[in-house]
């Protein structure tokens, strides 16, 4: 009944180096407030954070030069990393993993890192009712993809809602679609086909079950067929996967929370929730949360009816907010996404940071890894020149699992040389060819 | 025009003669056995159809026909380990396409996906099947996995002439189409009948992980994985349930007869694409949890895989389509690093692979003229590779993958006599292919094609 364990390469092991100390640090904790000191980094975890430290002997020692130390960001919804994004042949498409088809060498994952982002949960597409399964990555450049896992991390089941699932596809009064002819067309249809498939998993459950006891009893029967579509949606009703579900106007928001209560699930996150601020109060009492962004909309009909107090509205009647980026090049300025929160609803600038830190890490069941600064957690920390939440702050350095994995003036220093290996590289291409002539299938052809 | 017909009328007269004698000796020739020491001077003795003898001299039958080797080097002859070769279908959808237009010869190349630096050629694959529109795995889309290359085999491919006449003897061809294409073949490159040609049956099942967009299940990457893990574990259920029916068929429910099931539990291994890193990566771990024996296709940046594929034991068949920048490519834009390093690297994948002690053979990849083959094959050797390592990769490495090295793959008594005779070192730029034998029998190959005709 467990979903597929796949045998995925375990992350490479943290060397037991050295401990590290990053001193002479503004440190923006998010959860415990801020203070002037240090941080102790060993074996890739926080041991110690304070305005006065015991500096571990041997220790290497970053001084942060009176710069501002903040959690590593964390994304609640991208499509980096990946090399498929949407199963949109069908309506239902739960047996598709994103974990299959990560791309770690994605210079997107370089790209978020820059910008100060440590952790993403990469999301299947909203093309479908029930699309696939999402993995949480950490941006460890440089790693294979066993090795951007977020190790442990719980799967979850992405959803959507609205103009995406139901666009019907085959001849439309537009032309013809490349989407087939496809149930649902309405958002009732998309209400059906969840509610369908849940029914089909419970009735899978239910096989299973009987299995088991009938193996219980000493019989030796033909255990059933696994379907791998299925198996998601059981572990999502077992407790064993969350959901997070694309969405945009507040009647859908409802039907799904409901839809939900019927099968006694939980929906984790609801992602854009661009109309959540007309029902925040239903989404929290549900124990959902919402994923959001500060000021991107109208770029559809049902995103029209959108307002920047969106994420501060829904905060104020006590639903968990985060503001996530749904595309690489935003994922680069998550902070000032989280700034735009201020100006808009007067959140604290705690509030704001946790918007794109803690709020993100509980979306995904993973706040007691990361989403922090506290004795504990994983190292995952940015560097700013300027507090974060300014525009003019630029990611100098950022660590996770207490290793550097961009430091900007190393980046800045290897640019030059890059050019010149780029350069060579053409150069020596036109040779190539010029002492070959063209290439196979380039020869001039009768005129 | 008028040289172009002169030239397909020759082909047409250059075939071979049929009533040809069957016992041969080469004498006073180089012979490079692949599996044991050259041997500078010496013979092979032929006889219907099987290497008899291989030495310094060997006893001169009166019934030999006599080929003094003074200044030839004999070889086993070289094998192409993918191909469609033999499937005369495959080459009319073929025919006269180029790298980066259309499908290439030969089977399709993995895919590339937009935001990766891969250059293989080929936009994605349709599916095989154009029936009903697929709603999920249980509609078994895109799946042939029964239909056999040996099936499809014809003597009459006009491609296998141009393949011996570059010294290819044998080929490993697929079926060319869907996510589960069919099972393989090795096959000999001539033969009088279709049935002839084949050597083992089946060599393997053609996995492709091309997806057909939104139009159909499976549409993506992960779609097609997800496919196939499908498959996979409904042939383990199927595999339950039919023993289980064996067991007691009385009072058993009996289970549906699944063709698509029956050929994955045909296979003997998988064929798997994967080109960049990456992939060789997801793909080495996709295969151990599918808990078969695979055999991956492509490699083109296995130079940086090499360890991935030695300590999980997979072969990799590498192919000789170098990536190349397209031809119809903006020449003002600006390519990625990523993507030049692959191109200035990927000819170093063989010598890496050698050195590193990775079983590899070589693919075309529908390469087919004798120019284009030593091209590519240079490159390779000028990143490193020796010219024995490319060799083996094209004979015993090749036969020991498909598991048929006890027939083929070197010159040694009791083998399939499959030679290629040749005016000197074999990829060297001057070097002529002067015989084929195939089973036993002596082929001449085509006169070299003028580079280009104009006008």
């Amino acid at each position: 009944m467990k979903s597929l364990c796949l045998l995925m390469l375990a992350a490479a092991p943290l060397v037991a180096g050295p401990p590290t100390v990053i001193q002479n640090a503004k440190v923006l904790t998010v959860t415990k407030g801020r203070f002037e000191g240090s941080i102790v980094i060993r074996d890739g975890k926080i041991v110690e954070a304070g305005e006065r430290v015991l500096v571990p002997q041997g220790a290497r020692v970053i001084d942060a030069g009176g710069q501002y130390v903040m959690p590593g960001i964390i994304d609640a919804h991208s499509h980096i990393a990946a090399e498929s994004t949407n199963e949109g042949s069908i309506s239902v498409s739960s047996m598709v993993s994103i974990k299959d088809v990560l791309n770690p060498e994605d210079i997107a994952i370089y790209r978020a890192l820059a910008g100060g982002v440590t952790t993403a949960l990469i999301t299947h597409g909203s093309a479908n009712a029930i699309g696939g399964v999402c993995q949480a990555i950490k941006m460890r450049w440089g790693k294979d993809a066993g090795g951007i896992q977020f190790e442990g991390s719980k799967p979850v089941l992405k959803m959507a809602l609205g103009e995406n699932p139901k666009r019907r596809g085959g001849s439309t009064p537009f032309g013809v679609s490349a989407t087939p002819p496809r149930y649902p067309a309405t958002r009732m249809g998309v209400e059906d086909v969840i509610r369908e498939a849940f029914t089909e998993a419970v009735a899978y459950q239910k096989t299973w079950r009987e299995y088991q006891a009938r193996l219980k009893r000493g019989e030796k029967p033909v255990p059933p067929r696994r379907d791998l579509k299925l198996e998601p949606l059981v572990d999502v009703i077992e407790g064993r996967s969350l959901v997070h579900a694309h969405c945009y106007r507040a009647d859908e928001i409802l039907m799904l929370l409901q839809l939900a209560d019927e099968f006694h699930f939980n929906i984790k996150a609801l992602i854009h929730v661009l109309e959540g601020y007309k029902v925040a109060k239903e989404i929290a009492e549900h124990k959902s949360s919402a994923t959001t962004f500060s000021d991107w909309w109208a770029y559809k009909m049902e995103a029209i009816d959108a307002i920047p107090y969106n994420a501060a509205l829904m905060m104020r009647k006590g639903v968990l907010v985060s503001l996530n980026s749904d595309s690489a090049e935003l994922m680069r300025h998550l902070n000032q996404e989280a700034a735009k929160a201020i100006k808009y609803g007067g959140v604290t600038e705690d509030e704001a940071l946790a918007m794109i830190t803690i709020n993100p890490a509980k979306q995904m069941d993973i706040d007691n890894r990361v989403g922090s600064i506290e004795a504990g957690k994983d190292a995952d920390l940015v560097i700013y020149d300027k507090h974060p939440l300014s525009n003019y702050a630029k990611v100098q350095k950022v660590v996770i699992d207490g290793e550097l994995y961009f430091d900007r003036d190393r980046d800045v220093s290897q640019r030059t040389e890059r050019d010149s290996r780029k350069k060579a590289l053409v150069e020596k291409a036109k040779e190539l060819q010029k002492r070959q002539g063209p290439p196979p299938g380039m020869s001039r052809r009768p005129s | 025009m008028g040289k172009t017909l002169i030239l397909l009328l020759c082909a047409g007269a250059c075939a071979l003669d049929a009533a040809a004698p069957s016992v041969f000796v080469i004498r006073d020739a180089r012979i490079v056995t692949v599996s044991g020491p050259v041997l500078e001077r010496g013979a092979v003795l032929i006889r219907d159809g099987l290497i008899q003898e291989v030495g310094a001299s060997v006893a001169i039958p009166a019934d030999a026909w006599v080929i003094e080797g003074k200044g030839l080097t004999v070889y086993p002859g070289l094998i192409d380990a993918l191909s469609t070769l033999g499937i005369a279908e495959a080459a009319s959808t073929t025919a006269a396409t180029t790298r980066g237009s259309g499908r290439t010869p030969g089977p399709p190349s993995t895919p590339s996906t937009p935001a990766t630096p891969s250059e293989t050629p080929g936009p994605p694959s349709m599916p095989a099947t154009t029936g009903p529109q697929a709603r999920g795995p249980e509609d078994r889309p895109s799946n042939t996995s029964w239909v056999r290359a040996a099936d499809l085999i014809s003597p009459s491919d006009r491609r296998l002439e141009a393949a011996r006449s570059a010294g290819f003897t044998t080929a490993v061809t697929f079926p060319p189409r869907g996510i589960f294409a069919g099972q393989g073949a090795v096959i000999n490159l001539a033969g009088e009948k279709a049935g002839q040609m084949v050597i083992a049956s089946p060599a393997g099942l053609y996995l492709t992980v091309s997806g057909g967009g939104f139009s159909s299940f499976p549409g993506s990457l992960f779609g097609v994985m997800a496919y196939i893990r499908q498959v996979f574990l409904d042939t383990e259920n199927y595999v339950l349930a039919k023993q289980a029916y064996q067991n007691q068929p009385a009072g058993t429910r009996r289970p549906a007869y699944d063709r698509a099931l029956e050929g994955v539990l045909d296979a003997p291994r998988l064929l798997i694409p994967a080109s960049r890193a990456v992939e060789l990566d997801r793909m080495i771990r996709f295969a151990a949890e599918l808990n078969r024996r695979a055999v991956l296709y492509g490699g083109h940046e296995a130079y940086r895989a090499a360890d991935l594929l030695k300590k999980s034991g997979t072969p990799l068949l590498v192919s000789l389509r170098w990536p190349e920048r397209s031809r119809d490519a903006d020449p003002e834009e600006q390519e990625p690093l990523r993507t030049l390093e692959l191109r200035e690297r990927a000819p170093s994948t063989p010598a890496t692979l050698a050195k590193a002690g990775v079983p590899f053979a070589f693919y075309t990849e529908g390469i087919t003229t004798s120019r284009e083959l030593q091209r590519a094959i240079k490159r390779a050797l000028d990143a490193g590779l020796s010219p024995a390592d490319a060799l083996r990769a094209f004979t015993l490495s090749a036969a020991e993958i498909y598991g048929v090295a006890d027939r083929l793959g070197s010159l040694d008594k009791g083998k399939i006599a499959n030679l290629v005779v040749t005016s000197g070192e074999l990829f060297q730029e001057k070097t002529q292919v002067k015989y084929v034998f195939i089973d036993g029998l002596k082929y001449e190959p085509l006169p070299e094609t003028p580079e280009e005709v104009t006008r």
